[in-house]
């Protein structure tokens, strides 16, 4: 692994020890400590104090916190809450990765229109996408009006302030977050994996089922990643296409800090929820690194 | 095994592709028979890979049709034609063990287990990687993975092999070994190969045939001897080896009187050909072909602009005046001539050939 320095013996100053890489570093190592660190360490020590009266934290330490997450009560938004995002997840998989394995296989100039179309929604207001979305939910709403005019019903359905609603609206937000890393992932695979699985013998079916999906399994976790953490912590959607009925823990803890006035159990909620998305980032890199380098090597014992 | 029909293994006829404007092959026809070592040789671009794929099944000829043992490979889908690949790149599965990705093309044929385990074992035997099964490929070497690719071609036992460039992406020491043992596998197995390169030595030391391609078309097809003592254009010539190629006029002939070249402003040399008086001809002299001799008694005389001493035999640059490049003769001795020397050279008019020399590139619609 040790690179050669170009006259051995002689080691530039400073080299040995990356002190020259630190001007480099430093925008970055500010960035990351201001943004990241920071923030990341007030609201863990949050969670360990008692709320003052009017907002803000009294620094007396507790761990009351966190004895309240046990409250059936708020283990049930928890629960929701993973419940809907991997509804979400699993949804954006099914609509995300055909799109995604069709995007590949058009002729390239029709792959960047087919992506431009992909990101579209995504680069106009969320708020006006998710009013979008009310306008065509309601009661007196295109979908209603439409299927009322076909006869199919006579009532109008009752979509908007459901939990669907809340669904749909979280898939719409996030569906580009999975069928671009299952586009990045498909079309970076070597097209004649393919042509040698075919040569093989294998009809088409069998090709995707042997090849090209175990292969895009990594591209497939990041995406369901990109979409289950957003889509766990949002909280305009439900609000908004909810009706505020269905509370996510993204709700939960903004209405601490910004309702019930009580940050440190706000931070704890957030904490909580910032671990679990952190373990589950965790289990998806060791998953894509071994479908990619497979299970540790195994010693073949072998005579003669 | 079949019996050895008089009907060729495998027969291409007529076939014809283009990618939209650039044709790729035109009207190539050729067949090979069972058990035969078949090279297809050109210079990249001349339509070999393109007729490669169209036997595997992965481009479609415009026109034409592919027969293998008579049934027509072209209404066949890819992964029903009974040939298999060893693809340039190996292409083998990184997900999958060497021993998974051997076993893969039995596996999708619905092979048993016990069977596919039988077979695995043999195939990887043969190849020498027995103690890699559980390797992953990206934990092999390039030597090693193309041995892979080699047993995951051949477990199917294909009637026909088709090898892509199969050592362009090996070093050449590995080359010349995997050149042999290729080689080998082939006479044992008793299969049927059909190997692309852009490397004449590869083709010319392994096949038993070539076919030389060129702009989409077959300028010769013949055996390695063949290729390289009675070249039939002058693209062959230059591309087989080493060659003195002398551009004149014929001169004699059929017409009557003795035949030669008549090279402009160098000298006429006599040489058997059988074109008209007058037309553009190449007269080809292999550099073993050509004899130093005492300058005076010479048809045709030069300095000596370098020597290359290659051990067994050396080879001697003449400048001859009037023509553009020197003439490079063999010789078996070490110091038969020394720089700057004034020498004579004597071609030997029998072995001497003569192709015609299109004036302009051949007009792409004329057929091959």
């Amino acid at each position: 692994m040790a690179t050669q320095s170009p006259t051995p013996g002689v080691v530039p100053r400073g080299a040995r020890r990356g002190w020259a890489a630190l001007p480099f570093l430093t925008p970055g190592t500010l960035v990351l400590a201001l943004f990241v660190a920071v923030p990341l360490l007030l609201v863990t020590s949050y969670a360990f104090f008692e709320r003052g009266r009017f907002g803000g934290v009294v620094y007396t330490f507790t761990l009351d916190n966190f004895v309240r997450l046990a409250d059936p009560l708020y283990l049930n938004v928890i629960a929701t809450s993973i419940g809907t995002a991997l509804i979400v997840t699993v949804l954006a998989v099914a609509l995300g990765y055909p799109t995604a394995l069709v995007i590949v296989r058009l002729p390239p100039k029709w792959r960047t229109i087919a992506l431009i179309a992909v990101l579209l929604p995504f680069w106009t207001n969320f708020l006006i996408r998710t009013y979008a979305w009310i306008l065509l939910l309601n009661n007196a709403g295109w979908i209603n009006q439409g299927l009322q005019a076909v006869g199919i019903i006579d009532e109008p359905l009752k979509m908007l302030y459901t939990q669907p609603a809340v669904i749909i609206g979280l898939l719409y937000m996030y569906l580009p977050l999975m069928v671009l890393p299952l586009y990045s992932s498909l079309s970076s695979q070597d097209a004649q994996l393919t042509e040698a699985a075919t040569n093989l013998g294998s009809n088409p079916f069998r090709v995707f089922r042997t090849i090209t999906l175990p292969l895009s399994v990594p591209g497939l976790l990041t995406g369901c990643v990109f979409v289950f953490v957003p889509a766990m912590s949002n909280f305009v959607i439900p609000e908004l296409l909810g009706g505020g009925k269905t509370v996510l823990i993204g709700n939960l803890i903004r209405d601490q800090f910004l309702k019930a006035r009580d940050w440190p159990f706000g931070a704890a909620l957030a904490l909580v929820l910032t671990i679990l998305l952190i373990a589950l980032i965790f289990a998806q890199q060791s998953a894509s690194r071994r479908v990619i380098e497979g299970p540790r090597e195994r010693k073949v014992k072998r005579d003669a | 095994m079949t019996t050895t029909s008089p009907t060729p293994l495998l027969d291409i006829r007529g076939v014809q592709h283009s990618y939209g404007e650039v044709v790729a092959l035109r009207d190539v026809s050729l067949s090979i028979a069972d058990r035969e070592f078949f090279a297809l040789l050109g210079p990249s671009g001349c339509g070999k890979t393109t007729l490669l794929r169209s036997i595997a099944g992965f481009e479609t000829p415009r026109q034409g049709t592919i027969l293998l043992d008579g049934q027509d490979l072209t209404a066949l889908p890819a992964h029903r034609r009974p040939v298999n690949m060893m693809f340039q790149s190996y292409a083998l599965f990184p997900h999958m063990s060497v021993e998974k990705n051997v076993a893969y093309g039995l596996e999708a044929e619905g092979v048993g287990k016990a069977e596919i385990r039988r077979r695995v074992g043999e195939t990887l035997e043969i190849v020498g990687l027995a103690a890699f099964a559980q390797r992953r490929p990206a934990k092999l070497s390039g030597g090693q993975r193309q041995r892979v690719a080699l047993a995951r071609a051949i477990i199917k036992r294909p009637r026909v092999l088709l090898l892509d460039e199969p050592l362009s992406a090996l070093d050449r020491k590995v080359r010349a070994e995997m050149q042999l043992e290729l080689k080998r596998m082939q006479h044992e197995a008793g299969m049927t190969f059909v190997v692309v390169t852009h490397d004449q030595e590869e083709a010319m030391s392994m096949a038993d045939r070539v076919a030389v391609l060129n702009r989409g078309g077959i300028e010769q097809l013949d055996t390695p001897v063949g290729l390289y003592s009675r070249p039939a254009t002058r693209f062959v010539a230059s591309f087989i080896g080493s060659a003195n190629l002398l551009d004149g006029s014929a001169t004699g002939g059929p017409a009557g009187g003795a035949s030669s070249v008549d090279v402009p402003g160098v000298a006429v040399f006599p040489a058997t050909h059988s074109f008209a008086e007058r037309e553009s001809v190449t007269l080809v002299a292999r550099p073993e072909d050509v004899h130093i001799v005492a300058p005076d008694a010479a048809p045709l005389q030069g300095v000596v602009v370098d020597t290359f001493f290659l051990g067994g035999s050396s080879t001697v640059s003449v400048e001859v005046a009037g023509l553009a490049k020197p003439i490079s003769c063999t010789v078996h001795a070490a110091n038969v001539a020394t720089r700057g020397e004034r020498v004579g050279l004597r071609f030997d008019a029998a072995r001497v050939v003569v192709v015609a020399n299109p004036v302009e590139a051949p007009a792409p619609a004329a057929a091959a």
